[in-house]
């Protein structure tokens, strides 16, 4: 039970590693903000979650899972905000090309 | 097997913390570097988590709280208060005026210009 439970947790740690560098590969390959906004939206949240997912099944204690799933709650209701704030800021200022959006809705 | 899972986890975390930092330092806005410091902030809180999860202490878990509370803020506020820049940082065919009304202002934030 506990040899199963650590290679779970093992993959669960490896995979949310990754997802996590594929996060800082975007965020210096992508060449601009909203495709930016996009990695850390999405890859990260996943890899983070993954790495929580990990660190339960190796912990198994109860008020140590207890705070992780409050992590992973305000990781999931935090993440899509900021990346809404930090995607209609950039829209605002001018930081995006117009001929890149296919439809342009921020109300300036 | 957990300690070249945890080599591994934390070496993959180290480089995306290390392109974070990269493209901190190049970012031509302050919106880039500011997702640039979520990503970093994120591969500091997955640093602690396989920390944790190697040793199997659990002292460190209410820090994973505290930094990802406060790395939701920091991308707020800089989000809130983003302004629009000198000419140098904007694209060149944006004609908007800047913040204090002229071509060679300094960004002041603004703060008429609220989302």
């Amino acid at each position: 039970m506990s040899l199963v439970t650590d290679a779970a947790a093992a993959v669960c740690l490896l995979l949310g590693a990754f997802f996590s560098f594929s996060a800082g590969v975007g965020v210096v390959r992508f060449d601009n903000l909203f495709a930016r906004v996009h990695v850390v939206a999405k890859p990260q949240v996943l890899g983070m979650l993954l790495l929580l997912t990990g660190v339960a099944l190796r912990l198994q204690d109860r008020s140590s899972v207890t705070m992780l799933v409050l992590v992973a709650i305000f990781q999931l209701m935090t993440s899509p905000v900021a990346a809404h704030m930090v995607g209609s800021a950039g829209l605002r200022t001018g930081k995006v090309e117009p001929e890149f959006l296919e439809m342009d809705d921020g109300g300036r | 097997m957990m300690l070249v899972v945890g080599i591994v986890a934390t070496a993959l975390l180290a480089v995306g913390a290390l392109f974070a930092v990269v493209r901190m330092e190049r970012g031509p806005s302050m919106l880039d570097r500011s997702v640039a410091f979520d990503v970093l902030t994120t591969a500091l809180v997955g640093a602690i988590a396989v920390e944790a999860a190697l040793s199997r202490r659990t002292e460190s878990i209410p820090i994973l709280v505290v930094l990802s509370m406060v790395g939701f803020i920091g991308s707020v506020t800089v989000a809130r208060f983003a302004a629009a820049e000198p000419p140098k940082e904007r694209r060149p065919d944006d004609t908007r005026p800047t913040s204090t009304g002229g071509p060679t202002g300094p960004d002041t934030p603004d703060l008429q210009e609220g989302p």
